[in-house]
């Protein structure tokens, strides 16, 4: 296993922390859906989804909660940060829209996912390499029931197209942040922990590019687009505490409860 | 009573013993029979560890499951019983034992297809040939790639007209 020293500690500490609130806050946005989705297999698997994605996320938290040591669990990491403390990208933390604003958000997130387990299969650290691995699996059945989504909604009727193009617009800004590295990131790197981030997105491009073809949505150029930045270091948007008042309520209102 | 008698049981005993600990989503299968017991050491007479690993990581029947494999344990004599939870490598349905496969055919759950076809990235791809726990047939249907848990999609017969759970391949 690998054992970071104590200033290694913490940047590993807030990386894991990245990649679980990723996981995390996707999962809480999703299980809005159960219930409402609009038919129910779909309804039913967008909460599936949910569900890896929490387990991928405890497993994370775990991790991180074993580094930090003293009081610190999988359970206050995810109740008890405020939002400056999570590093989520923007993207998932958005409000769902409609269904095909969730989807088309998943897909893009689902193909980043994909792409930066896979490169984390190598990583000098063995937990967060089988944290990846186990976790690859999950993802290969979103990357394929998105794209197949984003396709048959942007290629369906002129109401899903027309709301296909809209959610496009919307959430664009929003996908340059996965690969503009935070400072854990690059130390992660130099430690052969995790990837260089920006080194993935030519990858995420051509599948999403490919994706979005087959779905006859205009793909918007590169480069032209300005790019949301900021949950990687705690600056998120004002819909980040909305989400975690309603994800922490009972632990906020009655601490340390169980059941 | 039967308490602090069996302090020599062997690792395979221990194996056979595990047998009574069933998946609480799926009853009729046995932690042995789902392939999640990856390892069992008795370091001596008072202490065993068992090393688990999830189906999916999110599938809630994990902590119910290291529950009760302590539980048993404690039962049997050992006073010391960790549960170790490993990743890697990941859990496939090809560790399904046999019996474990007939068993949920008979449960009515389609068990998982000897080769994993649906593992594969294509879109649109044909969907996975799944045969009617039921009736037989395989003029079967996929109606959801996501089922009633995470370990499973939902097939419905186009003779028999049965909805069915396939414990899909992962």
């Amino acid at each position: 296993m690998y054992e970071p020293d104590n200033d290694d500690a913490a940047s590993l500490i807030h990386y894991l922390l990245y990649l679980g609130d990723n996981a995390l806050v996707l999962s809480q946005r999703n299980s809005a859906w159960c219930g409402h989705g609009p038919v129910l297999e779909q309804d039913i698997a967008i909460t599936n989804i949910s569900l890896d994605l929490i387990g991928q996320a405890r497993s994370f938290y775990q991790y991180a909660a074993s580094l930090e040591g003293k009081e610190v669990t999988e359970d206050t990491l995810a109740y008890l940060r405020g939002e400056r403390a999570y590093y989520n990208c923007l993207l998932l933390e958005l409000p769902n829209g409609d269904w095909g604003h969730t989807i088309l958000r998943q897909f893009f997130f689902s193909v980043f996912q994909q792409q930066l387990y896979k490169q984390l299969l190598p990583s000098k650290d063995s937990t967060i390499a089988a944290i990846a691995e186990k976790s690859l699996k999950e993802v290969a059945y979103h990357v394929r029931w998105s794209s197949e989504w984003v396709i048959r909604l942007g290629d369906g009727t002129e109401e899903s197209q027309a709301r296909m193009e809209k959610a496009l617009v919307a959430l664009w800004a929003y996908t340059g942040e996965f690969f503009q590295p935070a400072e854990y990131e690059l130390a992660a790197a130099r430690e052969g922990i995790g990837p260089v981030v920006a080194a993935l997105q030519p990858g995420w491009w051509q599948q999403v590019q490919e994706v979005l073809a087959e779905a006859t949505l205009q793909a918007p150029e590169q480069g032209k687009t300005w790019m949301q930045t900021g949950g990687k270091t705690g600056r998120h948007t004002e819909h980040m505490g909305y989400l975690l008042a309603e994800m922490q309520y009972l632990q906020r209102a009655y601490p340390g409860a169980t059941w | 009573m039967i308490m602090a008698i069996l302090a020599n049981i062997s690792a395979a005993e221990i194996k056979t013993l595990l047998e009574q600990v069933s998946d609480p989503e799926v009853p009729v299968l046995s932690v042995i029979d789902l392939g999640i017991v990856r390892d069992v050491w008795v370091k001596d007479e008072k202490e065993v560890q068992v090393t688990i690993t999830p189906t999916y990581s999110g599938c809630p029947a994990m902590d119910v499951i290291s529950m009760q494999i302590r539980m048993l344990l404690l039962e049997k004599g050992f006073e010391r019983v960790v549960i170790n939870t490993v990743l890697s490598p990941a859990w496939t349905t090809d560790w399904m034992s046999d019996a474990g496969r007939q068993k949920l055919q008979a449960y009515g759950i389609a068990p998982p297809n000897p080769v994993p076809q649906v593992c594969h990235q294509e879109l649109f791809a044909p969907h996975e040939a799944v045969a009617c726990p039921q009736c037989g047939s395989w003029n079967t249907r996929l109606v959801s790639e996501f089922g009633s848990t995470a370990c499973k999609s939902l097939y419905q017969c186009n003779d028999c007209k049965e909805p069915f759970d396939y414990f899909k391949c992962h």
